[in-house]
């Protein structure tokens, strides 16, 4: 595809849109762009803009818009589906440079903040004031809140405290003609579609935002964990689905395998039981009383379901300490080995045993290490499969693997992705998660927004064409989970 | 395919054909606020049954037509529940028209809206098309979030044909503490408290009285209500139910009915006519006289919206007016959905 005007005349045009301070066109300063999370993905940008007033933003996007020129946003670039990645032809829009809590309202507990403030900040800026912003992914020291919306992020707390669509009020976004709109409202509803609830993990395909509202909550007066280990993942499994059943919503409720354990055991020295096959952390939080109560009631199930040990925090050095290894568990699987790549897949809890005993197989089949760590209380899985990317066709069979353990989780009803997006990553998988009028629709959805499709290209929905090319791939290898569905 | 569920289709692909405009019919129970004026019917009433339910999942798949008491008490059987505390307004509601018209009960400000808790939606476009969005687990973000765009849609953009939503545990405990306040004390009182670890789990104000329900273990309740101090209410599972279902005196008027969404911390509205404050302060009931354009600025002016929701003219509910982009957002949505504009005509914000 060539771009339809010179890339002189595109860097002449953003000069009126921004100070010339605000583009970037030389290679070198354009280097830090080229990756997000995912660095098997790489692209130099044709341009990178850093905006810095919502005005330059519908400029710069107007402009574009007119021009036919591609707009990729980006926040701190933590993504790990490779949403980021820039677009060979298209302007890389950095919102790196919004940096601003415009506004806390501590008696309505809402702060209003730029897309660019990071997670952490806004529950560090509102914590005198005993709140906090709920959602709290693992990356929260750096992900921006502009990209937690467009992914919709979560945190090892969202089985209590929702997601990032239940933990924000309203979203200002620029739609692809440079259109300023406001989704959502002060209020807890507003007029017409739910439009702020669909821009929500929306992976920068259909508006770029600009201003987020989030929801604070009360701080709980207290937090506890216990750790568990178990002799058996199918056992650990079995004890989240019975501390479900028996009606507790666990703070968080994690879950690590024995390689994952050992892995994170030698990196931070958290104290973890090195027999373990699995480990639970399980907190509990809320006023004093109420988490003894639940402790206990955990403790009881715990035992019950056949742990091996349970230990408890007695004070928040220890709680932390419980914590360091979970959170510390992609960097210390990543010392393993030269290279990992972590996978997101969700399924209903019920088929967790099932599902992680296929995870191992097919690791001897594929000849690919793998640890599992992840968000048990919502069957949100994270393998992370080790592999070395300098050696001839490891980095595709490792896809491979990958990509089967994502259809997987499709055919026990699961999902492709429950955090991290589909961005470049995932695309060919969406062909075997929806159906093609699904997936017209997603496009419909799109066309709504960006009749020109200029704003993420590439990203998030495969085209129909991919799809039927991929169709033919699967079901050459006779593994399509719907070979009666039709396809092109 | 169910043989109801091909039936349907084949309805909304004739009309769709003929372009003949449907009204989608569920119980019934809310054609006093909503009801399109079509040629045609389409009933999903027949359309029921528990597709998926296992408790330790937290998740419930229904086929819209269920009756909404029928999914309500087989969660209680579960010791769960619908954590959005639904309306009925009428004892034929069903489960589509509780998602499709998006209404949430008293609970809404603590735990969520319908929104909040669908994960997956199956329904029919405009074309009569069967489309599967979301799923049946907790975190999903693979393609935009349809099913979720589908509540409070009143059924325009698609028939709802099966609903998927996650469902939270019965709590252990509840009661209900009283005060006798003004109401622009209580309004504060209300935000003050959400601000703090409390179980809050409801909140009204009406007739001088505010009033907070705790909800949560024993213990947790019993150490609040120390905290808080007030008188217990008697009977308080009444109280909520007639505020739910709209049966306390303020909703029985025959004036017109203003739903106004605002701003939790908004002042008194200073609007006259009988009232009531849900949601922290952030919803306010007015039967009231006044012009509708008097209503929508007071509504505006405190970061909302105001609509009319009883004694109204159902086919052409009155909404505020969208501005221009959004407009446009909103019918080229519309248009993606359903092409012909014969899903419920006229009823969404007049599209
Ligand atoms: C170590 C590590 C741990 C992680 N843990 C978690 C976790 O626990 N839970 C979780 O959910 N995720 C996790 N992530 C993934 C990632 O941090 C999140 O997806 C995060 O929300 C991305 O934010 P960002 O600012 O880095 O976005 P980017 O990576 O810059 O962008 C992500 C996507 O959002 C779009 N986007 C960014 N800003 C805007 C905007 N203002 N307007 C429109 N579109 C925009 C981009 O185009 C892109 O598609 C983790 C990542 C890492 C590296």
């Amino acid at each position: 595809m060539n771009a339809p005007i010179t890339r002189a005349e595109l860097l002449t045009q953003l000069a009126r849109c921004v100070p010339v301070e605000a583009i970037l066109s030389e290679t070198e300063d354009m280097r830090p762009f080229e990756t997000d999370g995912l660095t098997a993905y790489r692209q130099t940008p044709y341009v990178v803009v850093l905006p810095s007033t919502e005005a330059q933003v519908q400029a710069i996007l107007a402009l574009c818009n007119s021009v036919g020129v591609p707009v990729v946003a980006r926040g701190s670039g933590t993504g790990l589906s490779g949403g980021a990645l820039p677009h060979a032809e298209g302007v890389l829009l950095s919102l790196s440079k919004f940096m601003r809590i415009l506004d806390i309202d501590p008696l309505a507990r809402t702060a209003r903040v730029q897309p660019g403030v990071r997670n952490l900040a806004i529950s560090e800026a509102v914590a005198p004031l005993g709140l906090y912003y709920a959602p709290d992914p693992s990356s929260q020291i750096a992900c921006s809140i502009g990209g937690n919306v467009a992914e919709n992020s979560g945190g090892v707390h969202c089985l209590k405290y929702g997601l990032t669509v239940h933990n924000i009020l309203k979203v200002r976004a620029v739609t692809m003609a440079g259109e300023l709109v406001e989704l959502g409202s002060d209020a807890l509803d507003s007029v017409g579609y739910d439009l702020m609830a669909l821009i929500t993990g929306s992976e920068g395909l259909l508006a770029v935002i600009t201003e987020v509202t989030v929801k604070l909550l009360p701080k709980p007066q207290k937090a506890q964990a216990i750790l568990a280990a178990f002799d058996d993942v199918e056992k650990a499994g079995d004890a989240v689905a019975r501390i479900i059943a028996a009606g507790i919503i666990p703070a968080g409720l994690e879950m690590m395998d024995g390689p994952a354990t050992r892995a994170a055991e030698a990196f931070v020295h958290a104290d973890y039981p090195l027999d373990a096959e699995a480990l639970l952390i399980c907190e509990s939080d809320g006023t004093p009383e109420e988490v003894t109560d639940e402790i206990a009631r955990m403790k009881t199930i715990l035992e019950d379901s056949g742990a091996i040990e349970i230990r408890y925090s007695y004070d928040e050095a220890q709680r932390l300490k419980f914590w360091a290894g979970r959170k510390a568990a992609f960097p210390a699987v990543g010392r393993l080995a030269p290279d990992y790549y972590c996978i997101d897949g969700t399924i209903p809890r019920r088929s967790l045993g099932m599902v992680l005993k296929r995870i191992y197989e097919m690791s001897h089949e594929f000849g690919l290490e793998v640890c599992n760590v992840f968000h048990a209380g919502d069957g949100n899985l994270h393998p992370l499969i080790l592999f070395d990317a300098s050696k001839p066709g490891e980095f595709e069979r490792t896809e491979e693997y990958a990509g089967k353990i994502l259809e997987l989780c499709v055919e026990v009803g699961g999902t492709i992705t429950g955090e991290h997006g589909v961005g470049v990553e995932k695309i060919n998988q969406m062909c075997v998660q929806f159906s093609v009028e699904a997936l017209q629709m997603f496009h419909g959805v799109k066309a709504a927004f960006d009749p020109l499709g200029l704003l993420n290209p590439g990203k998030g929905v495969p085209s129909l064409h991919r799809c039927a090319e991929l169709g033919r791939m699967h079901v050459h290898h006779n593994q399509l989970p719907h070979p009666d569905l039709p396809r092109f | 395919m169910n043989i109801l569920l091909q039936s349907l289709m084949d309805q909304v692909r004739s009309a769709h054909d003929a372009a003949i405009p449907l009204t989608i019919q569920g119980g019934g129970s809310k054609g006093f606020w909503v009801k399109a004026e079509a040629p045609q019917t389409l009933n999903i009433k027949p359309y029921t049954g528990v597709v998926d339910y296992e408790p330790s999942e937290l998740v419930i798949t229904v086929r819209a037509g269920t009756p909404l008491s029928e999914v309500e008490n087989l969660l209680a059987a579960n010791n769960q529940m619908l954590g959005f505390e639904p309306p009925h307004y009428a004892p034929t509601a069903t489960l589509g028209g509780a998602v499709a018209s998006g209404l949430s009960g008293p609970r809404r400000a603590n735990a969520g809206s319908v929104r909040d808790f669908v994960l997956g939606a199956r329904i029919m476009d405009g074309q009569g098309r069967d489309l599967s969005f979301g799923g049946r687990v907790i975190k999903n973000v693979a393609g935009f979030d349809v099913s979720r765009l589908m509540a409070g849609a009143l059924g325009t953009l698609g028939v709802l044909t099966e609903v998927s939503l996650k469902v939270i545990p019965r709590p252990q405990f509840e009661t209900t503490l009283e005060w006798a306040l003004p109401e622009a004390a209580a309004i504060i009182r209300m935000n003050e408290w959400g601000g703090q670890p409390l179980p809050v789990s409801a909140t009204s104000f009406y007739n001088g009285q505010l009033r907070v329900r705790l909800s949560g273990a024993e213990v947790s309740v019993r150490s609040a209500m120390r905290q808080l101090g007030g008188e217990v209410v008697n009977e308080a599972d009444a109280w909520w139910l007639s505020v739910r279902e709209q049966s306390a005196p303020c909703f029985t008027s025959a004036r017109p009915l203003w739903r106004l969404s605002v701003r939790s911390t908004a002042t008194p509205l200073g609007l006259s006519g009988a009232s009531l404050i849900e949601w922290g302060g952030a919803l306010r009931w007015i039967a009231s006289d006044h012009a509708p354009a008097q209503i929508q600025k007071a509504a505006q002016d405190m970061g909302g919206h105001a609509l009319q929701f009883r004694n109204g003219h159902p086919a052409r509910p009155h909404f505020a007016p969208l501005n221009p982009v959004l407009a446009q957002l909103n019918q080229r949505l519309k248009q993606s959905f359903d092409p012909k504009g014969i899903l419920n005509p006229g009823l969404m914000a007049g599209f």
